[in-house]
């Protein structure tokens, strides 16, 4: 019996050498796996202008019914998309999001992207609705921003990079 | 009476009452530290410089909590009963001697609140007081919870304290006085008494252990088996009445035990500087508080059946044996001052005889 107690007694004194395993989490993050599912982002081609099209694509796959969009027509003198249609509204309900990562799925132009934040905390309701200008990211410089103002005819495809199929 | 003298005790009332207070504040801190670090975590370390902040912060969280009294609780009984528990936990520190007495002025000044020649006495009545407080608690919540803990609070408490009295009455035969202030001294010259009789060091500390109610024997807040035990239906400062209770007596015991059996305030050149006495009796503490703290965070509960066969059929008898073996070990030592040492040799054998007897039954039990 007393052999037992001893032993018990220097496992957790061996554990009190040790240094703790705790993360200290506001001030030490661990880096996310790379398939993560994070908060949305919605990308932009490398010269700024936005991939979403607002077909309402994503919204049609989301299981929860989290996103909203609303469409406008491009113009060559303010230009947000390439092609004829932009999401002039943008909303993802983080209230309703279960982040299965369709919307991804479902996207032509791969425009919406679960990304790697998960540090989502409101305190009312209405902050729970990201917007347009939250979801999209960043650009590098700021003469990059939409509306661009580009020469007519030189974004006359939805999808610049995609080649038309063969016949 | 001057009043000088009613000056002095008041003072040194106070001084003792902070030290508690102050004591158990950061003695939960203590122990969730070392409790994280014996788990590998961290510990609570927000609030302030590594935490120190957080017995405060706990505290102004219990005070603005919502105070519940049970619809059919016994009103004045359930508002007593945390006073009953905290009272006695308080004042049985007024005899434990602090430090050797020092000259002031042209008057001695002691350093315990109450020198009495039955120091021993007043321990052993006043640590029974406490388990009035835990019965109350238990049975005015009239919630079967609360009453399971209070009587099992009550049978354990009762059947250790006989041990626990049998353990005093070892330390009482070695310094050959009932007085706190003699024991210690007769501790003197690194003669500590757990040397001398270390199986009846380790008795007190079982039964103090059992008698505060801490793990392996914390059966009347077993949270599995009862949720919370005598406690459960007490919610903001009265609970944390009894949490301060329980932490309290933890450091009374603690100081009890190193006052019998760990030589009190005896330490290098305590009796050139006599404030150092204070200064050892807290290493002691701390050292004894660690490690219950670490029994803690090891040892699982002791079932409630095996918890009174092992204080009655072992502990007990053991304790007999050892009060026993002690008073023949001074009588001999009378003859021959160095039959002492034949103390620690036949009461180790004791210890063994009822570690290996337990052994066997276990074994026994085992396969039943």
């Amino acid at each position: 019996m007393l052999k037992e107690l001893g032993r018990g007694l220097i496992t957790t004194f061996k554990m009190l050498l040790e240094s703790p395993v705790t993360i200290q989490y506001p001030e030490e993050k661990r880096p996310v796996r790379p398939r993560f599912r994070g908060r949305h982002v919605l990308k932009r081609y490398d010269n700024g202008l936005e991939k979403c099209i607002g077909c309402s694509l994503c919204a049609a796959a989301c299981p929860a019914d989290a996103i909203f969009v609303e469409s406008a027509e491009n113009t060559d003198e303010e230009r947000y998309a390439p092609g004829e249609r932009y999401a002039s509204t943008y909303e993802i309900n983080m209230l309703r999001c279960i982040f299965c990562g369709f919307c991804e799925d479902a996207c032509p132009t791969e425009a919406i992207v679960l990304g790697a934040n998960y540090e989502l905390t409101f305190t009312n309701r209405r902050d729970a609705i990201y917007t347009k200008d939250s979801l999209l990211e960043a650009v590098p410089s700021p003469e990059l921003l939409t509306p661009q103002k580009v020469e007519p005819g030189e974004y006359t495809r939805s999808i610049p990079e995609m080649e038309d199929p063969k016949l | 009476m001057d009043w000088t003298l009613w000056l002095e005790l008041v003072i040194k009332a106070l001084v003792l009452i902070f030290a508690l207070l102050g004591g158990f504040a950061y003695l939960t801190w203590y122990e969730r530290r070392l409790l994280a670090r014996f788990q590998s975590r961290l510990g609570p370390n927000r609030a302030g410089p590594f935490g120190l902040l957080q017995p405060i912060a706990d505290a102004v969280k219990l005070i603005f909590k919502e105070e519940l009294t049970p619809a059919k609780a016994y009103k004045l009984v359930f508002f007593l009963a945390p006073i009953m528990t905290l009272v006695p936990s308080v004042i049985i520190a007024a005899v434990i001697p602090w430090g050797p007495p020092f000259q002031l002025g042209d008057r001695i000044v002691t350093q315990s609140i109450a020198d009495i020649n039955v120091g021993v006495l007043f321990l052993m009545s006043i640590a029974s007081i406490a388990v009035y407080g835990i019965v109350l608690a238990g049975w005015s919540s009239n919630n079967k919870y609360a009453m399971l803990g209070g009587l099992r609070s009550a049978a354990q408490m009762i059947s250790y304290e006989l041990t626990l009295g049998l353990a005093f009455v070892v330390a009482i035969l070695l310094g050959n006085s009932m007085n706190l202030t003699d024991i210690v001294e007769a501790q003197r010259d690194g003669r500590w008494f757990v040397l001398v009789q270390p199986v009846g060091a380790l008795i007190l500390w079982i039964a103090t252990l059992a008698e505060v109610n801490r793990h392996p024997f914390d059966m009347p807040e077993a949270e599995q088996e009862l949720t919370a035990g005598y406690h459960t239906e007490y919610s903001g400062m009265k609970f944390a009445l009894f949490f301060m209770a329980e932490y309290q007596k933890m450091i009374v015991v603690s100081a009890i035990l190193a006052t019998l059996f760990f030589g009190g305030y005896l330490g290098p050149w305590v009796d050139r500087w006599p404030l150092l006495g204070p200064v050892y009796m807290f290493l002691k503490i701390v050292i004894l508080l660690f490690i219950m703290i670490w029994v803690r965070a090891t040892w699982p509960r002791i079932r409630y059946d095996r918890l009174m066969a092992f204080g009655w059929k072992v502990l007990l008898p053991l304790a007999l044996a050892v009060v026993m073996i002690t008073a023949v070990g001074i009588l001999l030592a009378e003859i021959n001052p160095w039959m002492i040492w034949l103390i620690p040799i036949f009461s180790l054998i004791a210890g063994a005889f009822a570690s290996l007897m337990i052994d066997r039954s276990l074994r026994r039990k085992a396969y039943a």
